[in-house]
């Protein structure tokens, strides 16, 4: 407990002395707040742009594009992952586009989303869909065959069907894998976001960086950095929290752990 | 040598045995064939504990593959009560080498695995497989995950799936291969119990000799490239047999006897 405790003041401190050494540094060399501002000018940045509610709207612009991409992208995913898993012929005809797709920078697509889908909510959330869409598919197959030979024989000697081979060991087998791909693609699709957003739009944090740029407000950027982090940790941590509830059998982080009875443990 | 040395062969066999072996071929791959079983003729009396001995690599899974209805034969057939596998059949339960438990079914839940798929539910299969539970002295440990029992534990779960729908003929791939010897004996003489009590028939394949004839009426010893069957050993102690039986003249005659035709043919293990 008490080790706990100290562990988190430790760092907390560790974090504190590193913001003093940069406030002090550029107080020091009188580093131009528009190079690199002070953490206290960041702060205050901060403090105004929420006191005055106006991240408050970005911030829930930014944050619904993201969950609409992700929905999307995560929809579109394990279905054509499910199908590339399952038929030999949709991996045929689909397998080489993928590959191809696969290899080229998604966010170099923004800006003819942004043409093709306007300056509005939907090229955010098409963007966040696609940049979303790929580590999830690939897990997904992934997922789907990794599974163990003598389980298939033990349901087939059943004289399982199909389509309970599919519900009752394929995916609950998967699930691991599936639950890893989320993870990557719930933050993926906040990057997909913000990438058109800076490419055209009319709302988002994404947005407010680009105007803050161009009125040299780097105190403000840093202070929307700091927003997109803690949007990018709170996304990441829901999925581990559902995670956690569904794959009540899988803990990989435990086998690390020296015993597996303790549970006081910090990570 | 490669002979068939039917010692005696049952009176009731030609009847309606439990399961039928004909002139059973299996050859994997085309362009070099491997010959796994080569012209494998036995029959399964009902209610008979059949024990297959050989060494690896001599065709014993491919033989339980075959008659699961998992894997097509190249020639021959197998028959099960007269009818001939070809698929799968839900009269059949299969008990394999390594567990395969379910990490996310409960102890439980994995041995109500054969009622689910087949649509089994209602308090008498749940009954049923809390009495089979209680067998195998699993009682408690019904909500547990595989992940919290030993290896022993959890191969016991897989016999009680095996068990679950009542099947009438259980198929044993060496289920008791990957536990230590103190626990094999116990999971023998345990295995020997249920069997006196469901009263299955059972084949039991295994690399270890004394384990054969320990559970077996009558023991089958293959050897390898082809497959075939060597020797036929019935062995008539009486039931339940106490462990201390693998001390008797008569136990260490019937290994020594299928020792020797093992070495003959390259060995085990
Ligand atoms: N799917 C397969 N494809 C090709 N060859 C196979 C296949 N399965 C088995 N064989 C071959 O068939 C032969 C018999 O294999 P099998 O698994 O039945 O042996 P076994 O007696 O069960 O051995 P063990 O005791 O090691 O389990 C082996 O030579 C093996 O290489
Ligand atoms: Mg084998």
């Amino acid at each position: 407990m008490t080790k706990g405790l100290t562990g988190w003041s430790l760092r907390l401190a560790l974090i504190a002395a590193l913001l003093l050494v940069w406030e002090a540094l550029t107080v020091l060399l009188k580093v131009p707040s528009f190079i690199l501002p002070a953490p206290s000018q960041i702060f205050i940045a901060l403090y105004r742009g929420l006191s005055t509610g106006i991240y408050a709207e970005h911030i829930l612009v930014t944050l619904w594009e993201t969950l609409l991409g992700f929905a999307l992208g995560a929809t579109l995913a394990l279905v054509l992952g499910t199908a590339l898993a399952l038929s030999r012929r949709v991996e045929y005809f689909v397998y080489p586009l993928i590959v191809m797709f696969q290899a080229m920078p998604k966010v170099a697509l923004a800006p003819m989303i942004v043409v093709w889908f306007g300056l509005g909510l939907t090229s955010k959330v098409v963007s966040a869909a696609l940049v979303a869409f790929f580590p999830l598919m690939v897990n997904t197959v992934v997922g789907l065959r990794s599974v163990d030979e003598d389980r298939i024989n033990l349901m087939r000697s059943l004289a399982a069907s199909h389509r309970q081979i599919f519900t009752m060991l394929l995916l609950p087998n998967a699930l691991p894998y599936i639950f890893a791909g989320l993870e990557v693609a719930m933050v993926f699709a906040l990057i997909g976001a913000i990438v058109a957003e800076f490419i055209g739009a009319q709302a988002g944090l994404g947005m407010l960086i680009q105007s803050m740029n161009s009125t040299l407000d780097v105190a403000g950027q840093f202070s929307i950095l700091l927003i997109l982090s803690l949007i990018g940790v709170s996304l990441n941590s829901c999925v581990v929290a559902v995670r956690r509830r569904v794959l009540f059998w899988d803990r990989p982080r435990d086998l690390l752990a020296p015993s597996s009875t303790s549970s006081g443990r910090t990570t | 040598m490669n002979e068939v040395v039917a010692e005696r062969l049952g009176s009731g066999v030609a009847a309606l045995s439990a399961i039928g072996v004909r002139d059973l071929d299996v050859c994997f791959g085309s362009d070099q064939p491997v010959v796994a079983l080569d012209k494998i003729t036995f029959d399964v009396a009902d209610g008979e504990f059949l024990a297959v001995v050989g060494p690896s690599g001599c065709g014993k899974s491919t033989l339980l593959k075959v008659l699961a209805g998992l894997l097509a034969p190249t020639a021959g057939h197998v028959s099960l009560r007269g009818e001939v596998v070809s698929r799968p059949r839900r009269d059949i339960g299969v008990v394999f080498q390594s567990p395969v438990l379910f990490p996310w079914r409960s102890v439980m839940e994995n041995a109500l695995l054969p009622a689910d798929v087949i649509g089994l539910t209602g308090p008498a299969i749940t009954s049923r497989t809390q009495a089979l539970l209680n067998l195998v002295g699993l009682a408690g440990f019904e909500k547990r995950y595989p992940r919290e029992l030993s290896g022993g534990m959890q191969q016991r779960v897989g016999i009680v799936r095996a068990l679950v729908h009542n099947p009438s003929v259980l198929l044993m791939d060496e289920p008791f291969g990957a536990l230590d010897a103190l626990t094999r004996e116990i999971m023998n003489r345990e295995l020997q119990r249920i069997w006196l009590e469901e009263r299955k028939t059972v084949l039991f394949i295994t690399h270890s000799i004394a384990e054969a004839v320990y559970l077996a009426d009558r023991v089958l010893v293959m050897t390898p490239r082809p497959g075939r069957v060597a020797l036929e050993v019935r062995v008539d102690f009486p039931r339940p047999r106490p462990l201390s039986v693998v001390n008797t003249k008569e136990f260490g005659a019937h290994v020594a006897r299928i020792r020797d035709v093992l070495d003959a043919s390259g060995g085990i293990e």
